[in-house]
């Protein structure tokens, strides 16, 4: 009885959460302009998606009104995932490498030096993203930098690059320290010794920190929104922000959701079986030992 | 020859640059006006306006109504969740994991579309409602955590002593679970008082939270009011951020036993 209350509650919990996903993915599978209006199955908004963003290409040059005209997804969405997926890989890119190398000099900082260090890494994370946004906002300005790719990517790698620290800081600390010393006693160049021997003992945190880097830049909103300046860069987010705000969301969106929303639960099932099958397999070797 | 030490000298610098000095820039732009003359005008200015002072107060309600709320609906979930005789499968937590990955903006509008399909009006209760469907997963994940990784032994040693479930609960099970509602509440409490787009969209822009003043001033060139404005934000911050931190101390202290 007890199990069967506490189960009870765990599902209606779920059911509440994951409501709302269940009606766009129910609705992405109907033409209907206005969600919760149910105009028969269909797979348009899944072809529109996929093709106008080709079929068109010319049209996005002669301003907004041709856009609207056309009848499939207008090109601003195509290019607004572009722009998402190439800033995030940019930003995590140099996230990666920047955090890695920073993350081997913490590690052999001391005392006061290493608190510091530790101290600023923190702060990004602490933040909240919309204070990360308009103070870098403010620095932009005041600099008098134009704001667009360049600035967005910078907010980017400023947030993702703490986690990438975080990430590959407990793999320098299980490593041997003196592996490297004996390879620039060997004759290596410092940059020989890094790259062939530090770097294959961190790649472990150095693949998770790019993947944490790149999953939190492209769900980045309110950074970007601070960030991107008025000539008209838009991101996922944002684009999905400013068409929110004109009242109705673009139906496209719909098939999109659904999309984003299936390869993470992909994903996530196949990280989390793998991890399952993993301490199972380590849990069995311990007992037959 | 560089020593490795230095290898952090890049990234010192970059945080320099792109992490200290604009945290900077808010202090002065809050602290000037216009022309860049020293003023406090800024800072008189919310605190003389009746508005903003209402909309301060208000967000600060609904942040502590949503981190209650969370932590009510959240708790008894983490609970059940960590015990292996209530719930036995490990994909249950990561059902509850997998809406953190969806984007904000994306969750939201599927929360107004819900309201839109059963026909609730958008406002208070809807953004309510919203903020507790974004947030929850934050409140039980930490929970969670410090339950499944508590010591079973001290739960049946106080049965073993006599204790009521009841008083199980009270005297063992909860204070063991301290950190993780410090963690819970700190990573609702603080994106809460700090979002501005969840509000705009679940409510029609009828409701304004601190965080849409913030960036609706930004956004029509008032920045120096802004940035007095996310100076403020950033204090409150601050000071929650060491309060939890200074009672996470205390508990480890106290989980020592």
């Amino acid at each position: 009885m007890k199990k069967f209350l506490a189960q009870t509650y765990i599902w209606i919990l779920l059911l509440m959460l994951y409501a709302p996903i269940i009606i766009i993915i129910v609705f992405s599978f109907t033409e209907s302009k206005v969600l919760g209006n149910w105009t028969g199955f269909s797979t348009r908004l899944y072809e529109n998606l996929f093709t106008s963003g080709a079929a068109e290409p010319n049209i996005l040059q002669y301003g907004n009104v041709a856009i609207k005209v056309s009848s499939g997804v207008s090109n601003s969405l195509f290019k607004a995932i572009e722009n998402t997926i190439i800033i995030a890989l940019i930003a995590s890119f140099i996230s990666t490498m920047l955090g890695s190398v920073a993350a081997v000099g913490i590690f052999n900082l001391k005392g006061k030096k290493k608190k510091t260090m530790n101290f600023l890494n923190n702060i990004p994370m602490l933040n909240p993203d919309i204070i990360t946004g308009i103070s870098l906002f403010l620095l932009f300005v005041a600099v008098g930098v134009t704001q667009g790719y360049t600035s967005v990517i910078i907010a980017h790698i400023t947030f993702c690059t703490p986690y990438v620290v975080l990430c590959v800081m407990p793999k320098l600390i299980q490593m041997n320290p003196n592996t490297y010393e004996a390879a620039l006693d060997l004759g290596a160049t410092p940059f020989q010794a890094f790259n062939k021997v530090i770097v294959p003992q961190i790649k472990g945190g150095m693949i998770s920190g790019f993947i944490l880097s790149f999953s939190l830049s492209i769900d980045d909103f309110a950074v970007t929104l601070f960030t991107k300046g008025n000539k008209g860069l838009e991101t996922l987010s944002t684009y999905i922000y400013a068409d929110a705000r004109k009242g109705g969301l673009t139906p496209e969106l719909r098939p999109l959701a659904t999309i984003i929303f299936t390869v993470v639960l992909v994903l996530l099932a196949v990280i989390n079986i793998y991890m399952v099958y993993n301490s199972k397999k380590q849990a069995q070797r311990k007992l037959k030992f | 020859m560089v020593k490795r030490s230095q290898w952090a000298a890049p990234y010192l610098v970059f945080m320099i640059l792109f992490v200290v000095l604009p945290l900077l820039m808010i202090l002065l732009y809050s602290f000037t006006d216009k022309d860049g003359a020293v003023t406090f005008a800024n800072f008189v200015n919310f605190f003389s306006q009746k508005e903003a002072i209402h909309t301060f107060l208000y967000s600060i309600e609904i942040a502590v109504i949503n981190t209650l709320l969370c932590l009510l609906l959240g708790y008894p979930a983490a609970y059940i969740l960590s015990r292996r005789d209530l719930n036995r499968s490990a994909v249950t937590i990561i059902l509850f994991i997998i809406p953190m990955w969806v984007n904000v903006l994306v969750r939201t509008l599927a929360t107004v579309a819900l309201f839109d399909f059963v026909h609730i009006p958008l406002g208070e209760g809807a953004l309510i409602f919203g903020m507790v469907y974004n947030f929850l997963p934050f409140m039980i994940y930490p929970i969670y955590n410090t339950l499944n990784k508590m010591d079973n032994s001290y739960v049946e040693a106080a049965q073993d002593l006599g204790a009521t479930p009841f008083q199980q609960f009270k005297n063992v099970v909860l204070p063991l679970s301290m950190p993780g509602i410090t963690n819970g509440i700190l990573m609702v409490f603080m994106p809460t008082i700090s979002t501005f787009a969840i509000s705009e969209l679940l409510t029609m822009n009828k409701v304004k939270l601190f965080g849409t003043t913030i960036q609706e001033n930004i956004n029509n060139g008032m920045w120096n009011y802004g940035a007095a404005l996310a100076l403020i934000m950033l204090v409150i911050i601050g000071v929650t951020t060491l309060f939890s931190y200074n009672g996470k101390n205390n508990e480890d202290e106290g989980g020592l036993l």
